[in-house]
């Protein structure tokens, strides 16, 4: 009788499905063709989980940082005698999810998709994401099946970090919309097989899409043929939903419409640890600064200033007050334990004494104020809460003799205006500006606000910093092709950096996300990234 | 009446030129760069260049206005910047939505307000008015985003009787009028519901007062028809004004509400136009409103021609 009970549950049993439903903060499901939009946020949901880069990110640790690991490339070398080419050698027995291999003519017209505009396959609205966290890739050559080459139009020891963000789409699954697309000429047509991929989308990773509504939904099930069995994912299915506003994904949570939410609303923290679900966070590559104008006549060309600055913000009051908790307090981009941190002498601490001396010593007092403005914004993408933390700074660095004003734009402005740079008329007058930053890579983290080259309109060095040693290191680390000594010449530009007071260095987002208790396995790694593959659910 | 129809129709196409020109203009000269949500803000001179002109954003204004236009009467209102998808595929789906929501909302809303405002006509200065009356104050005044968060408080995380969000379980692209689905309606359209509520009860609590006091219904009374044939008489009387307030608030509620449909994750209009906002998508938040411009247009004149058609003084006015 046991027996035949037991048999009769067993179907049932082997058909229970599981399925993790994730409420995201975009306001609509990143692009699901290869290469996501909506920043990072996109690449973790829809580009991590249905693709594979050459490289990727080692996400499996909630301690040390993410660290760059081989993905569809096993192993790779630059040449010896030309440091702009670059051997890869790829990983046998990946196939599509369509079930065409992964080779090197993947690779190539991966590549070309994004540089090459003569290509078939060229999309322009996948340039933006990916040519500017690559700007050094020029070209792909394949050598065999196996094995190809990719050329740098300098040399760049960075490439192989840069490449986790391009994302292998399926030629072949693509070439059979091309085929059947309508269109009036070869771009059209290229344009709406592209739609078309989008909507059955095929690539190599531990997810494979199985349904999507835009802007609603994106139904994901797991790869039971992925090339790393130990990732293979453990829940059956996964459901993106999009929910911009920070009360509606509160609210889904705790009426358990959702098993996972990012970014809950702060002041309702404690009622969802008090309701039992789970609160994750950990220290992110993000850093919310200010960003100095060091042009001539600044206030920060004086290093006692800068330095001033950084000690005279109590960053921990900042963590348990206004924030909740929810930042880590940043002394420099990357904080200790980091490859990439280095030997920082000037210890960035909350030192009030030490900064009116400083400020002092630089010929200011209670009676002779230092007036400082600051260009930030209301909301934004990382921005975590401006207007209250740009007040905060107010209040704090008034007792250390500066007298801040707060110039506030929208968003999209602050944005626009970061690359015009301080001389631009649109900083209005501004000696500081407030964009936060991620800080995955060399180029995002330290290269495009260090180098002078890199001043407007080229990128990012917004204040025109221009200190030879800087330039010197970036040309050092960038020309350094063995990993070891690579990160050992990161570390010295970014201590170098520290040691400048470079910016004034305040906080790191925490990523935090709440879920279920029913959601297990999850390690927050400290990267803007997760791999959903080890998640399950208790019924 | 076809004289009356041919003008009224012809009266709208200045209308809807302009109100595509204000839009266009008005997307266009707020500062920020349009290309900020594909283009990261390191990225090179170049490429944003290269962009610029495949997007056309190169061009002269009035040129980059005309190309729009022409397109547009053509039914191409151009691709998402930020998604790459066709921007009318995207309107008329949000718009769908938006409708199915101003349908479940529109049918509470006039429902409750004709009954408030009938009941506060017919018993005016009595304490049944009084709380009609404090009813349709509270459904204009409260701020109905608050409302809609109060609603998914006790309802949803309390209660757990119904969805805190979203348009269904299978999303709206598999929406049916069944039970699974109308439980994601409720909370949203009660919501929805409660300004045009407010405003009709108003309207026909005024409108139903005044009619009552006219001689031809102490006439209709003399004669010695029942309550119910003067009830007739009345809402025949109020029809045209009362038409015309609830076409409005259908234009309103078709429009989306941005604050409704984000607290709500509504697929709607407003949501769409929420993110065309904060991603800095022109070419949606164009399209987007174009379209809702037309709708709402659309809808007036239907109402004009409807009030007229039930009214013969408004063709002579």
């Amino acid at each position: 009788m046991l027996v035949v009970g037991l048999a009769a549950a067993m179907p049932l049993a082997a058909s229970a499905q599981t399925t993790l439903r994730i409420g995201m903060t975009a306001a609509d499901i990143p692009r699901t063709l290869g290469q996501p939009d909506q920043g990072f946020e996109g690449n973790r949901f829809t580009g991590l989980t249905m693709y594979d880069g050459l490289t990727m990110w080692d996400l499996s640790s909630a301690d040390k940082a993410s660290v760059m690991i081989p993905a569809l490339a096993t192993e790779w070398k630059v040449d010896d005698a030309d440091k702009k080419k670059w051997t890869f050698k790829l990983r046998p027995g990946v196939t599509f999810h369509d079930g065409s291999p992964f080779n090197a003519d993947a690779v190539v017209w991966n590549v070309e998709k994004v540089l090459k505009q003569d290509a078939p396959q060229f999309d322009p609205s996948q340039v933006g994401v990916t040519a500017s966290r690559m700007p050094t890739l020029a070209s792909a050559r394949k050598i065999d099946d196996m094995t190809v080459e990719l050329t740098t139009k300098e040399p760049d020891s960075f490439l192989p970090i840069n490449l986790t963000n391009l994302f292998m789409a399926s030629p072949s699954k693509w070439q059979k919309f091309y085929d059947t697309a309508e269109g009036a000429d070869a771009k059209a047509k290229s344009q709406a097989a592209w739609a078309a991929f989008a909507k059955d989308a095929s690539g190599t990773g531990p997810w494979k899409m199985s349904s999507f509504t835009p802007r609603e939904r994106l139904e994901l099930v797991k790869n039971e043929k992925y090339w790393d069995k130990a990732r293979v994912p453990k829940v059956d299915k996964m459901l993106l939903l999009p929910m911009p506003e920070a009360n509606a994904r509160t609210a889904a949570l705790l009426s358990g419409q959702v098993d996972w939410i990012e970014a809950p609303a702060p002041d309702a923290v404690p009622q969802i640890k008090q309701r039992g679900f789970i609160l994750k966070s950990n220290e992110s590559p993000h850093v919310w600064p200010w960003q100095f104008s060091r042009v001539e006549g600044s206030p920060w060309n004086d290093i006692r200033v800068r330095k001033a600055a950084n000690l005279c913000v109590d960053r921990e009051g900042l963590k348990d007050g206004l924030l909740g908790g929810l930042m880590v307090p940043a002394t420099g981009t990357f904080e200790p334990g980091h490859p990439w941190r280095g030997n920082v002498t000037f210890k960035i601490k909350y030192d009030k004494p030490a900064a009116q001396k400083l400020m002092q010593e630089a010929g200011f007092g209670p009676n002779k104020k230092l007036s400082v403005k600051v260009q930030t914004s209301a909301s934004g993408s990382g921005q975590m809460l401006p207007l209250p933390m740009n007040e905060y700074l107010q209040q704090a660095l008034a007792e250390c003799y500066f007298d801040v004003k707060l110039d506030v734009i929208e968003w999209n402005t602050l944005f626009t205006n970061w690359r015009r740079g301080t001389k631009d008329p649109s900083a209005n007058g501004a000696n500081a500006t407030n964009v936060t930053y991620a800080a995955m890579d060399p180029f995002f983290a330290l290269v495009r606000f260090l180098q002078s080259s890199m001043a407007p309109p080229v990128s990012n060095n917004w204040g025109y910093i221009n200190n030879p040693k800087f330039d010197e290191l970036v040309t050092k680390a960038r020309q350094t092709f063995e990993p070891a000594a690579r990160d050992a010449a990161l570390a010295e530009l970014h201590a170098a950096s520290v040691d400048d007071a470079a910016f004034l260095y305040v906080a790191h987002d925490v990523a935090p996300r709440a879920m279920s208790p029913k959601v297990k396995g999850f390690v927050q790694p400290k990267s803007w990234f997760v791999d959903f593959s080890p998640i399950s659910m208790t019924p | 009446m076809f004289v009356y129809v041919a003008r009224r129709i012809v009266y709208v196409i200045p209308i809807v030129v302009s109100v595509a020109l204000v839009c266009f203009l008005l997307v266009h000269i707020t500062p920020g760069d349009p290309l900020v949500a594909i283009l990261p803000a390191d990225a090179s001179q170049e490429l944003a260049a290269q962009l610029r002109i495949a997007y056309g954003f190169d061009r002269p204004l009035p040129v980059q206005f005309g190309l729009w236009l022409w397109k547009a009467v053509h039914g191409d209102l151009g691709h998402s910047i930020a998604t790459g998808r066709p921007v009318l595929t995207e309107v008329m789906r949000a718009v769908g939505n938006t409708v199915t929501l101003a349908i479940a909302a529109a049918t509470i809303g006039f429902t409750l307000g004709l009954f408030f405002g009938l009941i506060a006509g017919y018993f005016r200065d009595t304490w049944v008015d009084k709380l009609a009356t404090s009813i349709a104050i509270a459904g204009v005044s409260v701020p109905h985003y608050w409302l809609g968060m109060v609603l998914v408080i006790i309802f949803s995380v309390q209660l757990n009787w119904l969805p805190a969000v979203g348009a269904g379980p299978g999303g709206s692209g598999a929406w049916g009028w069944d039970w699974e689905h109308i439980r994601y309606l409720i909370l949203p359209a009660i919501t929805t519901s409660v300004i045009p509520m407010g405003i009709v009860t108003r309207t026909v609590r005024a409108l139903t007062g005044d009619i009552l006091s006219q001689d031809f219904v102490e006439a209709l009374r003399a004669k010695g028809l029942r309550e119910t044939h003067v009830f007739r008489h009345v809402i025949k009387n109020a029809a045209p004004t009362a038409m015309a307030v609830m076409g409005l608030q259908l234009g309103y509620m078709l429009g989306g509400s941005i604050l409704i449909e984000t607290v709500f994750s509504w697929p709607g209009s407003g949501l769409l136009l929420n993110s065309a906002i904060f991603q800095r998508d022109l070419p949606l938040l164009q399209g987007t409103i174009l379209v809702l411009a037309l709708f709402f247009v659309c809808l007036n004149l239907m109402v004009d021609i409807a009030q007229a058609a039930i009214d013969p003084r408004i063709k002579r006015g």
